[in-house]
């Protein structure tokens, strides 16, 4: 088979793909995915896990170390075997999400991280792009297995491969920006080509078997054969080597790159997982049967010197079977190349989205508001010219490697090198997964410090940069470096986490992550105003990203939910979020948030928004504690208006009493009045009655006006607006005149005075007349009203301090005491009115001057007879120090 | 009588849905056995798993993790549209 003979084939096996892939891309276009979207394909698309190390380099792992390939297979059989759980969730989640990337989802959990999403991504370029270049290298390596010594590898084979791979990865893999990110070319071709890949290994390893060995039976003889050779050292399994093998590919086939890309984004829903949960395995065993036989009877017949790693293609070519040489190649081949695409694709995929975008738009960010809504941006052209540059970038740093290298490494340590790295993705996943107290710093804590071991201890290693770290003696350094790595990881990702709070959109995503909850169902912020201009810009961004078509659908569908007409719906937060969503499946969670956050003023929820709303429910809570304080107080009000109200019951029923009085009073003297009237109208009347009947009348005028005056004089003292003529005067000279008033009441009982007239000479500043209307009052009630047959007025006069007291006393028997306050009353008489001749004003007249005057009357009990003391201020300004008369 | 159980069968009520949830019990439990299938044999005895023994070993017991949970999953797929949550 001669070298131009290989490279027809390659190209026509190549075109066969192209078409395929075209075909399908068509169909999918058309909406008709029934090809695409079936578990068949899905299944067969996961193969792309079986890469050129299957083919070639599972061979040389199993010469030298025997059983061991198997954890390659059996830790991705384990996890699929536990699919329903594990598996189906992932899927649910990272497609409610719209993930693109292992990145993206990692990102998207830990709140819409770019920068978190850009340092996975690093880590996941570290670790794949060698394993590209190892693609690269096999089938160059393969191609030499044909060589024979005329033949000369062409120069530049590699590079010709890798620009004929970028091709195919750019023409089906960034044909248009999906909002699904899905690929259905190139998943119909690496599903085919996984049907390749197993029957060309099958037929080999059938071969082998039944053609150059002698059955099932022979082989497992020639296997235990091993056990006495020499080389049973070797392939003698160590448990801790065994375990975190088969630990680390598990991980592995969920966070590689193009794993992720075939499992998680490219699923069409979460069910595919039933049936892929044991057709993987499948696949795999099947891929994994003949791998042992072929080593042994390869190394039989082929001896030591031959290179392991090539067994599948010297084989048949050594036993001249030039066109299963030639299936078993384009096998690998198909295997390389499907890798390399898929791979491209995902790596580019992350590239694009976490570098190259996000930087585009923080230099683009505009300057000005008018000019956030990227009217004059074209986003999907940079987006997909993005996506190309990352797949070139990708391949050809795969290359560069391959070069630099010189091919020299063995295959299957690389492979396993590229697990370590992408398994530090662990913690973070599984924790962001199944842990709502997983968080951003935690994820980079843990990422940093797994990556970190990896690099120094493994990776940089593995390519001869440096020299191993030493590890414990008796210890497997793989082994312990697997679990070294992965310990710290874990061990620092839970301390963090558990030191440090999220933000507010993490806790959302958090919540939506774990409790696989549409994030819809979270918050509900209303819509903000200025809601047209800006729905406008979204779509207008929208259709620069997916088109026209696509975008208008969406946004009509969107706005039929909202109840609105036309293409315009409110951004709501909930509009908002479902349509960051869509957008992430095109530009990535991060960045998608970002352009909204642009172009809307804000996602689906920020801080100002939570902060809006709590400082709303504080506000509410302000009004509910102010309206409770009014409420208090209006309880206080109606209370105080209800005493008032009582008091001036009160009042009014006192002034019900006294007019009752009044009129009581003024009927008496009327009475009489009309009567004798009367009387003086009769037509025969003496001389005598007349006079006696005039004089009656007068005196019952003189009577009824006294009442008046008095009346009179009490309102006045009693509105306080009496008016006051303050002067000096003698006390004696007052009492004296007193007295001489009061003479013209005449009782016919004997009346004494009893005065201590020099202790009565006391300067007094106050109104003279009105005390003397006082000192009168009290005079003539003692003259009408003292029971004893020889009264005697006792009038004492003292200064005290800035007052002068000065006392009645009679000697008569007082008043009792139940009466003693009750005689200041108005109409207030002790005995039978008719003998008083008074109204029963004169007291409570006195009590008001007194008040009016500064001082008091009292009555004195205890003192014999009827008592009472006149305190009056010596001067009427209590601030100034009164003069001792 | 309609309602009383016949001696030999014990009653038991809504037997589908008990079904299911034992479904998916036997789906959590078949990793971790499968786990265990696989790890444990090579940490006791590695010599004896290294060579043909091992190989027949391994491929049975891979074997009857394919058949295994492609039995189950299909009687998951098949039950999952019946009932939608139903833990127990």
């Amino acid at each position: 088979m001669s070298f131009d003979g290989l490279v027809f084939a390659c190209l026509v096996y190549v075109a066969a793909m192209f078409l395929i892939a075209w075909a399908a891309d068509r169909a999918a276009e058309r909406g008709r995915t029934g090809w695409t979207g079936s578990p068949l394909v899905y299944t067969l698309s996961l193969s792309v896990y079986c890469t050129a190390w299957t083919f070639y380099g599972a061979v040389g792992y199993a010469d030298r170390a025997g059983l061991e390939f198997l954890t390659i297979y059996l830790g991705p059989t384990i996890v699929f075997a536990g699919g329903w759980w594990g598996l189906r969730k992932l899927i649910r989640v990272a497609r409610m999400h719209r993930v693109s990337s292992a990145a993206d989802l990692i990102s998207a959990r830990y709140g819409k991280s770019n920068p978190l999403a850009a340092f996975v991504t690093l880590l996941l370029a570290i670790a794949g792009m060698p394993y590209i270049g190892l693609q690269l290298q096999s089938i160059t390596v393969s191609f030499g297995a044909f060589a024979s010594d005329s033949d000369a590898l062409p120069a530049g084979l590699s590079f010709w491969l890798a620009a004929g791979l970028a091709l195919f990865a750019i023409l089906f893999g960034t044909r248009n920006l999906a909002a699904d990110e899905r690929h259905h070319g190139v998943v119909m071709a690496i599903a085919l080509e996984a049907v390749v890949k197993l029957l060309a290994f099958l037929v080999l390893g059938a071969w082998v078997v039944w053609g150059l060995a002698d059955g099932p039976g022979d082989v497992l003889a020639r296997i235990a054969s091993v056990a006495e050779s020499p080389k049973a050292e070797g392939w003698t399994l160590k448990p801790d080597r065994w375990a975190t093998l088969i630990f680390v590919s598990g991980v592995a086939i969920v966070t590689l790159p193009r794993m992720f890309q075939v499992l998680v984004v490219e699923a069409t829903d979460e069910n595919a997982i039933t049936s892929a949960a044991w057709a993987f395995p499948a696949y795999l065993l099947a891929m994994s049967l003949f791998v042992l036989p072929i080593a042994v009877v390869g190394r039989q017949i082929l001896g030591p010197e031959a290179d392991p790693d090539l067994y599948v293609l010297s084989l048949p070519l050594s036993q001249g079977q030039d066109g299963l040489a030639l299936l078993v190649f384009l096998g690998g081949f198909s295997a390389a190349t499907s890798m390399v695409v898929i791979a491209s694709i995902a790596l580019a995929t992350m590239i694009s989205n976490h570098w190259i975008v996000p930087v585009w738009l923080h230099l683009r960010r505009p300057e000005t508001p008018e000019a956030r809504n990227m009217d004059g941006v074209d986003l999907r052209g940079p987006v997909l010219i993005a996506r190309r540059a990352a797949i070139v970038m990708v391949l050809a740093g795969g290359a560069l490697y391959q070069q630099l290298s010189g091919g020299g490494a063995a295959l299957a340590a690389m492979g396993t090198v590229a697990f370590i790295g992408v398994a530090q993705m662990l913690p973070a996943m599984l924790g962001g997964l199944l842990w709502r107290g997983g968080t951003r710093i935690a994820a980079y804590g843990g990422l940093a410090s797994g990556g970190a071991i990896w690099l120094a201890a493994v990776f940089l290693p593995s390519l001869g940069l440096i020299a191993a770290p030493p590890v414990p003696p008796g210890v497997d350094p793989q082994a312990f470096w697997i679990f070294t790595s992965l310990a710290v990881n874990a061990a620092i990702y839970i301390a963090l986490s558990l030191l440090t709070i999220p933000g507010p959109n993490e806790r959302l995503q958090g919540l939506s992550f774990v409790n696989a909850l549409t994030p819809d169902h979270t918050l509900d912020v209303p819509a903000r105003p200025g809601g047209a201009a800006r729905a406008e810009a979204l779509l207008t961004m929208a259709r620069r990203i997916w088109g026209g078509d696509e975008a208008l659908r969406f946004f009509r569908a969107e706005a039929e939910k909202q109840g609105k007409t036309g293409f315009l719906p409110d951004p709501s937060a909930g509009f908002l979020a479902r349509l960051e969503r869509r957008l992430a499946g095109s530009v990535g969670t991060a960045t998608a948030h970002t352009m909204v956050a642009q172009v809307a003023g804000s996602g689906s929820t920020t801080v100002a928004d939570l902060i809006n709303l709590a400082g709303e429910a504080q506000r509410a809570k302000d009004r509910a504690h102010q309206l409770m304080g009014d409420q208090e107080e209006l309880a206080r009000t109606a209370r105080r208006l209800q005493e008032a109200n009582e008091h001036l019951t009160a009042l009014s029923v006192q002034k019900d009493a006294f007019l009752g009085q009044i009129s009581h009073e003024l009927r008496t003297p009327m009475t009489s009045v009309r009567a004798f009237s009367e009387l003086l109208m009769m037509p025969a009347l003496s001389d005598e009655d007349r006079t006696r009947f005039a004089a009656i009348i007068h005196d019952e005028s003189k009577r009824l006006t006294r009442l008046l005056d008095d009346l009179l004089d009490l309102s006045v003292l009693e509105s306080g607006r009496a008016q006051l003529n303050m002067g000096l005067v003698n006390l004696h000279d007052l009492i004296d005149r007193a007295l001489t008033s009061s003479g013209a009441v005449r009782t016919g009982r004997a009346f004494t005075v009893d005065r201590d007239a020099p202790s009565e000479h006391i300067a007094i500043f106050t109104d003279a007349d009105r005390l003397l209307q006082v000192f009168i009052n009290l005079i003539t009630n003692a003259r009408k009203y003292c029971d004893a047959p020889n009264t005697v007025l006792n009038i004492r006069a003292r200064q005290k301090g800035r007052a002068v007291e000065v006392d009645f006393i009679d000697n008569g028997s007082g008043i009792e005491t139940e009466k003693q306050l009750l005689v200041f009353e108005k109409f207030a008489r002790l005995n039978d009115p008719a003998r008083a001749g008074g109204a029963g004003l004169g007291l409570a007249i006195c009590r008001e001057i007194m008040t009016a005057l500064g001082g008091s009357i009292t009555y004195l009990p205890g003192q014999g007879g009827a008592a009472f003391r006149v305190i009056v201020p010596a001067r009427p300004n209590a601030g100034q120090p009164g003069a001792a008369a | 009588m309609p309602l009383e159980p016949r001696p030999d069968r014990p009653l038991f009520l809504e037997r589908a849905a008990y079904r299911r949830r034992r479904l998916r019990d036997a789906a959590r439990v078949l990793p971790a056995v499968s786990l265990l299938l696989c790890v444990v044999p090579v940490i006791w005895t590695p010599k004896a798993m290294s060579f043909a023994g091992g190989a027949i070993w391994f491929f049975a017991v891979w074997l009857a993790i394919v058949v295994l949970s492609g039995v189950l999953h299909l009687a998951l797929g098949r039950q999952r549209g019946a009932e939608r949550s139903d833990e127990l």
